[in-house]
């Protein structure tokens, strides 16, 4: 039985013009310590995934369809008090993007953890918390007296470090990174790509890394789902979806991304620009960027197929 | 030998901190952000200069400075043989025309209340470049076709807002190069933009570049685009320069501990290479109070002992162009 089992999962955010179709039909499982990388441009719903899993949705967001199973038990179903006792921190827990503005200036870091425990665990004593702290912060490597600080008093690489401790704070099953590597400067993002990994290791954790950067996943994660406007284009492992890329945006994506050790070389892009969800191509969502894309592209939208065991494509060139 | 367009001579920008007026009358001692401290470059007309390194090591300061648009605290710049220094903004008009910059951010960097028309047209107008509003208008259709903003009558009346993220960058870089510039400043140019389009954008700026022989300083922190699209790399750490070379010098034989972890750190996009494992450890100190000797010391690998702490390395030719700034290598210098 996989950790997390996510099904036709639909969620579109209300809006004056209409819904905007920022997540349709999507389906992905998740074992056990394992990492899945979800890449896409922005604005292609990756963040609307996570934000789906733990429904923190904004208020105008809604899930339409489709179900998210974390260990057996449905999340689309829960109440809020069940998310909160059972779910959110203690299941899956999420570090945001832009580590730099998640942190509440005007309180000590160690109170808004201590807070983010005690919410969730109501049984725990402040005092407890704390300890419980400083071994975070020690795992973290961060100096565990560094936790009675400010938030400005930390670098940024410190601030990310503390709100990877945080989101560990209850030992969730799964961890999820939204965009780890912005904004940090290559060496700390280095840095804090490692301890994710090894944490991942010592912790037995399952990780999603959410990101636009290729190169994050190639390093860092076992399998990886590629999504464009809404949808999974793509997923299998990260081996051979970069091996054998088979979906035309994946070869795409794949080769815009640069190469520090390959040969000088003409850059690749994918041109134009994502649709609008508001009110998305008819047919494959990706036929107006496609360079291969056929009649049949423009009417019927390709199913996700699987071609080999573990790697799904949608694509009328693959099923054809 | 190809034409120098613009030069630096041990260029420093210190930026005073404002100090309370009890402090100043307690220590008469100024505090000074040292952005940029004493770095020399130059590049030549058509070639591509990458300026890397992490934020805070002055690599904007260092832009601004070439371009005038801060003043340096002391050093030289040349603009083609002269020196533009201390100029007077009057004496610098007629050189703005032939100096331009793109900024970082595309949706900042364009008025939202002008048409992307007069965008273009604005520094021909503002610095009399034009004869009158035909051929202004012949040069705008001009540049936005050099900038793939096809059909231009399309893109001439539209504002910023209708435009994407790398249309708008399509659009700053037109404007930079309407004025048929000899020197291009490009800030970040992409790192605002996905990166299914970046590839785009930088094309087309190295075409501009090919097609006008601008000397274009491309400043960046991310190395793996910098190969692909610089002719050399500068390395910058707390405002100097502790690296310089030919892309191919930078990436593949790095020669100073700082650049060789930069290589090192930077993700590579193949699962089935594994990332050698030299990550140096904390973060870029403080510039108000650099560390003495060489700046890099405290986060140094193969530091080599006193010598480190106390004497700052010089820049030294290891051959072929290839500049560094490093105690490991002091006695091997080709003078």
């Amino acid at each position: 039985m996989p950790l997390l089992q996510v099904q036709n999962l639909t969620t579109y955010y209300h809006t004056l013009r209409g819904p905007v179709h920022a997540v349709e039909n999507v389906s992905f499982t998740m074992d056990k310590s394992e990492a899945l990388g979800l890449a896409g441009e922005s604005g292609c719903g990756k963040t609307t995934i996570a934000l789906s899993l733990l429904k923190i949705l904004p208020w105008n967001g809604r899930i339409i369809n489709g179900s998210i199973f974390f260990k057996d038990k449905d999340i689309t179903k829960m109440t809020e008090d069940q998310l909160r006792k059972e779910i959110r921190w203690k299941g899956i827990s999420l570090i945001f993007q832009g580590a730099m503005n998640a942190l509440n200036p005007v309180y000590r870091v160690e109170e808004q953890i201590v807070e983010a425990i005690r919410t969730h665990e109501p049984k725990i004593k402040k005092r407890e918390a704390k300890e419980r702290i400083a071994k975070l912060f020690e795992m973290v490597g961060i100096e565990p007296s560094r936790a009675k600080n400010y938030p400005h008093e930390f670098s940024g690489g410190m601030r990310q470090r503390a709100m990877i401790a945080m989101a560990l704070a209850c030992n969730p099953s799964l961890l999820i990174a939204d965009e780890p590597g912005t904004a940090l400067d290559v060496i700390v993002q280095a840095q804090v790509l490692k301890l994710i990994s090894e944490l991942k290791s010592k912790l037995n954790l399952s990780i999603m890394i959410i990101t636009h950067d290729l190169s994050i996943i190639s390093e860092t994660c076992d399998k990886m789902a590629v999504m464009y406007a809404g949808k999974i284009m793509e997923l299998g492992d990260v081996v051979s979806l970069f091996k054998k890329p088979l979906h035309p945006y994946t070869q795409g994506l794949i080769s815009a991304f640069p190469n520090i050790k390959a040969k000088k070389q003409e850059m690749v892009s994918i041109p134009g620009s994502p649709p609008n969800l508001l009110l998305p191509p008819p047919g494959c969502r990706f036929h107006l960027r496609c360079g291969f894309a056929m009649d049949v592209c423009k009417k019927k939208e390709p199913a996700i197929i699987e071609v080999s065991k573990g790697h799904h494509v949608a694509c009328h060139l693959v099923s054809r | 030998m190809e034409e120098i367009v613009i030069k630096a001579e041990d260029l420093k920008k210190w930026f005073p901190i404002k100090t309370s007026f009890l402090a100043t009358l307690l220590s008469r001692r100024e505090i000074y952000v040292r952005a940029v401290d004493g770095i020399s470059l130059e590049i030549k007309k058509g070639e591509i200069l990458g300026l890397a390194g992490e934020s805070g090591s002055g690599k904007t300061t260092t832009g601004r400075l070439l371009m005038r648009l801060i003043e340096p605290t002391s050093g030289k710049i040349f603009f083609k043989n002269t020196e533009i220094t201390h100029l007077e903004e009057s004496d610098m008009k007629p050189l703005r025309r032939q100096m331009q910059i793109v900024f970082q951010d595309p949706y900042e960097s364009l008025n939202p209340r002008m048409t992307v028309g007069d965008i273009i047209a604005e520094p021909l107008k503002v610095l009399g470049a034009a004869k009158d509003e035909k051929e202004i208008e012949k040069r705008v259709y001009e540049v936005l076709e050099d900038a793939e903003l096809i059909p231009p009558q399309e893109f001439i009346f539209r504002y910023p807002h209708e435009l994407s993220g790398g249309q708008r960058q399509r659009v700053a870089t037109a404007r930079a190069f309407v004025l048929n510039p000899e020197f291009v400043v490009a800030d970040e140019p992409v790192s605002m933009l996905d990166v299914s389009i970046r590839a785009e954008i930088l094309k087309l700026m190295l075409s501009l570049v090919d097609k006008y022989k601008t000397a274009f300083l491309y400043i960046t922190h991310d190395l793996a685009l910098s190969r692909h699209i610089c002719d050399k790399i500068a390395i910058m750490y707390l405002g100097k320069i502790m690296e310089q070379g030919t892309n191919e010098q930078i990436v593949f034989e790095p020669l100073h501990p700082y650049t060789q972890a930069l290589i090192a750190a930077v993700p590579i996009p193949d699962p089935s290479s594994k990332r050698v494992d030299v990550i140096i450890k904390g973060e870029i100190p403080s510039p108000i109070n650099p560390p003495p000797g060489c700046r890099f010391h405290t986060r140094c690998p193969s530091y080599i002992g006193d010598i480190c702490r106390k004497s700052e390395p010089p820049l030294i030719d290891m051959g072929n162009g290839h500049l560094v700034a490093c105690h490991l290598y002091g006695s091997k210098a080709k003078s």
